[in-house]
């Protein structure tokens, strides 16, 4: 054990160990985080949670910190709700019917245009619908009339959508025609916008309010998705994960190896003929198009997947170096002392031989994390990920098959990518320096 | 199938001729080729179970003798008469009568061995769903078309990393100590990362962001009509993939190579040829590559199988049209039977693969025996 301490405490020597460990030590902190701030329920809800969640985030955004890099700047998303500010409502009553006019103003100082525009109401009536028409109004003061409509409870008008809107425009979208400078087209006109919405009640306790959204170009630290969802939320889940998947992999398939190789070593005889006939047909089986088959047919749960990489993994190529460090143990002289003084089988095998062997096992152990990680993200590319888990991985699926390369929403591909070398790279470099470390033939190479 | 059977002879044996070595290959490939056969066997039967412990192999079966047996009825003249729910028995009935005929009765213990032998000979039917590009239904015509793209890919991929890798470690090896070096060592934790995952930096840097290659498929489209033209298209849609295979491994099976290198480098018997004044080239080709190519076969053949499985995301990402494609295009179609004959394709090359690496083990290793068994520490 003293000798294992000492090793860990060498690694201090080695620079790019020190900077995997940093980077290891990071990577549990972020997972820490995002297990305290974000529960497991609360993950699954907004992965899963679909438009009612992400409502008020825009449709595959950049990250907002790209605006340092703009000459252009990019615009946020700017949210106006009447419910939550009474100020904008005036309401006034006449016989038998009452006007209730809302009035949203923002200022727009971005070069970019927006890239969608939605109003969302909700009105209270009990038979007779409200009626609003809808006016645009510009800094430079050309009103813009939208359409009418009588609403239901709940209404959503996406003024980005309406076609007959776009005609009127000339053929342009809303979303640019509305903020464009009509000197120059191409250019924004900054300065305070107005919309106005007047709406007619026929009863007396009937209500309207509504909410103005004029999503950005640019969301979060991460940007958003194709489903608007916050990528922060996968990247931030992802870690522990990873993580998980990467450890629990790698500690259970190379013990539960360690421990076989040692019992096919000591036991000899069919023991080890059988061990070593199932290793060979493991080899020929394909890891990953088993995986798929039982992603297919019986559970896409990670920890389905996680329980055959471990079967798999017991019986994999590992077994036969541990099997060949074994037999050298086995011939040395404490193992006969052992044996003369009738220690038993089990004695031998956990207090002798598996421990001589076990600094060895630690930096195959490290170097091994990482293939995990990858090989979780790998069954997410193909579309096996964990159904209701957002991971790494699974960002990459949705847009690779989003086309996010084609479009150029690189944001998408990188953030989840970088974050996955960040924690190959960690582990392997920290690998490394171990491997040197316990083989001392390695030592000076 | 990687512990090779190794022995020490004892006595220092007679100079072999050259007809006798040939023999003891023969027999050695012999051996190995049938152990692998039964290796085979069993994990395709492995296979099989897994396949068809949801049941699903069965409903492929069932499903198909449904449809002809439906087919049946319909065309059939005896039975135009009979009112819809009496044609709906009748169509049971035979049903029932064909899962007898075909054991499909019996409990799938009974009968796994027929679909060992369908396995294994890739008679898997029709596929629920995919098509050949020649529009056959079935699987075999589907794989069959799928395998060359795949082969190409993998081969040219694999021969190019064991070259560069091993004129790359014994340059390394003469440099231990340069810049160069320490950069390889450096850069070799970065092979934890599979070639797929290169393959997406690769594409996003030299197709998205350059523009100089395609970003994935075989050809272009629509194809040229030239042959020549048409094998220099496919050289063009290769490169990224090719490259992002090397990419990935060449680093580290660089660095592990090169410190056997420095390990067998500094033997005595290298030392002894050093003296006698043998120029460097031959030092290396004899003294130092012949020893250790043994383990660096083992070693690349584990680099092999990892890459075999990752194989099925590349051509994913790179869309192209081999094996791993095809199994992503099953899997999001839920299409069994290609799922099911792509996890024995993918069996068979991985057992190819062993087999040929065994078979140049034993040429390039003289002590290579035949069915000696023992310790081999």
């Amino acid at each position: 054990m003293r000798g294992i301490i000492n090793a860990f405490s060498e690694i201090k020597k080695y620079p790019s160990a020190v900077a995997g460990l940093i980077l290891i030590g990071l990577l549990i902190i972020l997972a820490i985080y995002t297990l305290i701030t974000i529960p497991y329920s609360e993950a699954v809800r907004l992965w899963r949670g679909g438009d009612a969640i992400w409502i008020e985030t825009p449709r595959n955004a950049r990250p907002a910190w790209m605006n340092f890099f703009y000459k252009e700047k990019q615009p946020l998303t700017i949210v106006l709700k009447s419910s939550e500010n009474p100020d904008l409502k005036t309401v006034t009553d006449y016989d038998g019917f009452s006007t209730s006019d809302i009035e949203f103003e923002f200022d727009y100082q971005y070069d970019g245009f927006p890239s969608e525009l939605s109003i969302f109401f909700k009105s209270k009536f009990k038979s007779a619908r409200p009626f609003v028409t809808l006016k645009w109004i510009t800094p430079d003061g050309r009103e813009i009339m939208f359409t009418d409509m009588t609403l239901r409870h709940s209404e959503s008008y996406r003024i980005s959508q309406d076609s007959k809107l776009t005609n009127k425009l000339g053929g342009v979208f809303p979303e640019k025609a509305l903020f464009a400078d009509p000197k120059n087209p191409d250019a924004v006109l900054k300065g305070t916008y107005r919309l106005v919405v007047e709406g007619l009640l026929f009863e007396e306790e009937s209500s309207i309010d509504a909410d103005l959204i004029v999503y950005g170009k640019l969301h979060g630290l991460a940007g958003t998705d194709h489903l608007r969802r916050d990528i922060t939320v996968a990247l931030l889940w992802g870690a522990p994960v990873a993580l998980a998947f990467g450890l629990l992999a790698a500690v259970g398939s190379s013990l539960a190896t360690m421990v076989l190789a040692a019992c096919s070593v000591w036991y000899g005889g069919w023991v080890d003929t059988v061990i070593r006939r199932i290793n060979e047909v493991v080899m020929i089986l394909p890891l990953l198009p088993i995986l798929i088959m039982v992603g297919m047919f019986y559970s896409r749960s990670i920890w389905m997947m996680l329980g055959v990489t471990i079967l798999l993994g017991i019986f994999g190529s590992g077994i036969l170096s541990y099997r060949s460090m074994f037999l050298q143990v086995k011939s040395s002289g404490y193992i006969e002392a052992a044996k003369a003084y009738g220690a038993s089988n089990k004695r031998i095998i956990f207090r002798y031989m598996i421990p001589k062997v076990i600094p060895v096992l630690i930096p195959q152990f490290v170097t091994q994390i990482p293939s995990y990680v990858f090989l979780e993200a790998t069954l997410a590319v193909l579309g096996l990920g964990d159904p209701v888990l957002p991971t790494w991985g699974k960002l990459l699926n949705d847009a690779y098959s989003q086309g996010a390369l084609f479009t150029g929403h690189f944001y998408w591909v990188l953030e989840p990518a970088v974050l996955l070398v960040i924690t190959g790279l960690g582990f392997a470099m920290v690998g490394f320096a171990l491997d040197r470390i316990f083989n001392p033939r390695l030592r000076g190479l | 199938m990687l512990n090779m059977a190794i022995e020490k002879t004892k006595t220092p044996p007679k100079k072999p001729g050259l007809k006798s070595n040939i023999a003891r290959l023969l027999r050695y490939t012999l051996a190995r080729g049938l152990v692998l056969i039964i290796t085979v066997i069993i994990g395709v039967y492995l296979a099989i179970i897994i396949a068809n412990g949801g049941g699903y192999v069965d409903d492929i079966r069932k499903g198909q003798i449904k449809e002809q047996v439906g087919l049946r009825v319909m065309a059939d003249e005896s039975v135009r008469d009979l009112n819809h729910v009496e044609k709906k028995e009748y169509e049971e009935r035979l049903y029932q009568l064909e899962l007898e005929r075909l054991n499909l009765d019996r409990p799938f213990w009974a009968r796994s061995h027929e679909y060992l032998i369908n396995g294994l000979t890739l008679n898997l039917g029709r596929a629920e769903y995919l098509l050949s590009d020649s529009g056959s239904r079935q699987v075999r015509d589907i794989l069959g078309e799928r395998l060359f793209p795949t082969l190409l890919l993998m081969a040219t991929g694999q021969l190019l990393l064991f070259f560069i890798s091993i004129t790359f470690a014994l340059f390394l090896s003469r440099r231990y100590g340069s810049v160069i070096d320490k950069i390889v060592v450096a850069l070799a934790p970065t092979s934890a990362a599979p070639a797929w995952f290169f393959g997406i930096f690769l594409i996003l840097l030299f197709a998205a962001v350059l523009g100089w290659l395609p970003f994935g498929g075989m050809v272009s489209a629509p194809p040229p009509s030239n042959r020549f033209l048409y094998a220099l298209s496919v050289l063009k849609h290769m490169i990224l993939p090719v490259s992002s295979i090397v990419v990935s491994s060449v680093f580290i099976t660089s660095y592990h190579w090169r410190t056997f290198f420095l390990i067998y480098s500094s033997e005595d018997y290298v030392e002894m040829a050093k003296a006698k004044g043998l120029p460097s080239s031959v030092i290396e080709r004899r003294y130092v590559l012949r020893p250790t190519l043994p383990t660096i076969i083992t070693s690349f053949a584990l680099t092999l199988i990892s890459l075999w499985t990752g194989a099925i995301v590349l051509e994913t990402v790179f869309s192209w049209p081999g094996i791993g494609r095809l199994t992503q295009q099953a899997i999001n179609m839920f299409d069994t039977p290609v799922i099911v004959a792509t996890v024995v394709v993918y069996a068979y090359l991985l057992a190819i693969t062993v087999f040929l690496l065994d078979i140049i083990y034993a040429v390039v290793d003289p002590r290579v025996k035949l069915g000696v068994e023992g310790n081999k520490s």
